[in-house]
């Protein structure tokens, strides 16, 4: 080992830590932000050093450093101007595109290392190396067109219901087996490179056949996989360069992305399975058709409304996606002042799978200046809704479903809910009588209890906001 | 055979096994604890921190003879980067909202 090695050795060191650290002081709001930059240190000094002792420093090494002059650049140009110019609603199909490229990343730096070692003669690489590599290969490639195809999702360019056919399930579970076999012909058989690409190409169509059956709504739980998986695919061309940095970062990733999307379906008191097979929104979307034509509801002008909540004890509003996409959260802001002023208690119940992301309503809320003691977590509030005098609910729809108390045929049944049916009245915004994004019926909407009041959701708080004025 | 394979002696796949089995537990005790408010900032700040890649893509481009690993390294650098850059700067985005207010509890 040369001294640069050693220093290499502590650069990793010093890389590693900070990004313990970061994702450590996440778990605070008030050393979050800190962490993150902290991780980006760490991470410019790792990718500063790798420059200077591989390019600099290395004899010939400026023979190819026109690739980084030319990737990087255009890399970072995309990533800021992508990570800047994206509305807040738009966050989480921004996270799965950023995971997809550096799936692709691995996929391609472990293509790369086998390209260059298979078909040196005779002898067949060791079995460790391969194993290795054809993990980085395999699972960093469903991880870019499993994120390609859960941000088209999120986007609506590809449909947000499952997409199902007969045997879909057999399809991709021939693919799995190929890709198995192939890799076991490819360790212990022939480093052939033809099948090495074959391999790759039934890899990424995997990652197609695995998130296309899965519904819009359970896109977050995806993107969080994905992110495990790029962790674990990253992990591996740790494995494949002998490089700690990459093992860490990767493993880190990989461990936290995998107890995230258990929390979150914990949160919808689902079981990863079920999330991942279930085809989710497909047979509720069948119930809601047939349950329409028979609902009795009963429609709230904004001014009663708003007279309703300025002359009430307590408000509970009860945010959904449908404020995030109506961009409503500022005038949301505006109305809690202005019923605080009148001496109503508001406050904020935040289901943890409101909006598309564990966390969602709280980045927008927070992003509107909306403090964050007043937002309330779901175990939190649930016993304060009886006491609510109207429990506003913001364009969300199957966090408040009743049917996930009793409705055994209901496809979210279990699922912990916010009893917004146990306030004094509930105040519905939402665009039209539409099914929510998992498609499922909600019997809230006809509940004696419940008025509606149709229209964009940023339209409808501005006029609750006039109406409190005037009230 | 060449260097990049002899360096994965038994020795260091074994340290490399230790290392990776130790760091997943640390994942999984530093993620454990983070509240869900604070979760999509986690998913986006952990998303940035494999953003790492770019490293590997890097020492693959230090080392690439012939075009077509030369294309290689080249996308795996410029996919690393939106990962990682792109990463940070949306992370930290989000977490600008969350500054203190005087109104609210630490």
């Amino acid at each position: 080992m040369t001294t640069l090695d050693v220093v290499t050795f502590f650069v990793y060191l010093v890389g590693s830590v900070t990004f313990i650290l970061g994702l450590k002081f996440l778990a605070s709001p008030v050393s979050a932000r800190r962490g993150n930059r902290l991780a980006a240190t760490g991470m410019a000094i790792v990718v500063g050093w790798v420059f200077v002792t591989e390019f600099l420093l290395r004899e010939g090494g400026l023979t190819t450093v026109w690739i980084l002059a030319v990737g990087i650049p255009v890399g970072a140009a995309v990533g800021v101007v992508g990570a800047r110019r994206v509305p807040m609603t738009a966050m989480p199909q921004m996270v799965a595109i950023f995971n997809g490229a550096g799936g692709g990343a691995a996929a391609l730096v472990a293509a790369a290392e086998f390209l260059r070692d298979a078909g040196g003669g005779g002898e067949l690489l060791p079995v460790t190396f391969m194993v290795a590599t054809l993990l980085g290969a395999v699972i960093g490639s469903v991880s870019f067109t499993g994120s390609i195809i859960a941000f088209g999702k999120l986007q609506g360019i590809v449909s947000g219901r499952p997409v199902t056919y007969p045997g879909d399930k057999v399809v991709t579970g021939a693919l799995l087996a190929g890709i198995l076999v192939l890799g076991v012909i490819l360790t212990l058989v022939t480093n052939s490179v033809p099948l090495f690409l074959v391999f790759v190409a039934l890899a990424l169509v995997l990652g197609v056949a695995a998130v296309m059956p899965i519904g819009g709504a359970d896109m977050p739980v995806v993107v969080s996989l994905l992110n495990s998986y790029t962790g674990i695919a990253v992990a591996a061309t740790g494995f494949v360069l002998n490089n700690y940095a990459l093992l860490v970062a990767g493993t880190l990733v990989g461990a936290s992305g995998g107890i995230l999307t258990q929390l979150m379906c914990r949160a919808m008191n689902r079981s990863l399975f079920n999330v991942l097979f279930g085809a989710f929104g497909t047979a509720g979307g069948a119930v809601a058709a047939g349950a329409a034509g028979d609902q009795h509801i009963r429609e709230i002008n904004a001014e009663d409304a708003a007279v309703l909540m300025a002359y009430g004890r307590k408000v509970i509003i009860v945010p959904g996606y449908g404020m995030a996409v109506a961009q409503a959260q500022q005038t949301v802001r505006e109305l809690m002042d202005l019923l605080i002023a009148r001496g109503v208690d508001v406050e904020f119940a935040i289901h943890p799978v409101a909006g598309r992301m564990p966390g969602h309503m709280n980045v927008l809320l927070a992003e509107a200046n909306v403090p964050y003691d007043r937002l309330k977590e779901m175990d939190e509030i649930n016993d304060d809704f009886p006491n609510a005098t109207v429990a506003l609910v913001i364009g969300a729809n199957d966090v408040t479903n009743p049917a996930a108390r009793t409705d055994t045929s209901s496809p979210i049944y279990g699922m912990p809910i916010l009893d917004v049916d146990k306030a004094e009245h509930v105040i519905v915004l939402k665009r039209s009588m539409a099914a929510g994004f998992a498609g499922i019926d909600n019997p809230l909407y006809s509940d004696p209890r419940t008025t509606m009041l149709f229209g964009d959701a940023r339209k409808s708080v501005e006029a609750l906001v006039a109406g409190v004025k005037a009230a | 055979m060449n260097e990049a394979v002899q360096t994965l002696s038994t020795e260091a796949l074994l340290q490399a096994v230790f290392v990776f089995v130790l760091t997943a537990f640390v994942g999984y005790e530093v993620v454990s604890k983070v509240p869900t408010m604070l979760h999509t900032p986690l998913m986006s700040g952990a998303n940035a921190v494999h953003g790492v890649i770019v490293v590997g893509a890097m020492l693959v481009a230090a080392s690439s003879e012939g075009p077509l690993r030369i294309v290689l390294a080249l996308l795996g650098v410029i996919l690393g980067t939106i990962n990682v850059v792109g990463g940070f700067v949306v992370t930290d985005r989000m977490l600008e909202m969350f500054k203190r207010r005087p109104d609210a509890k630490p």
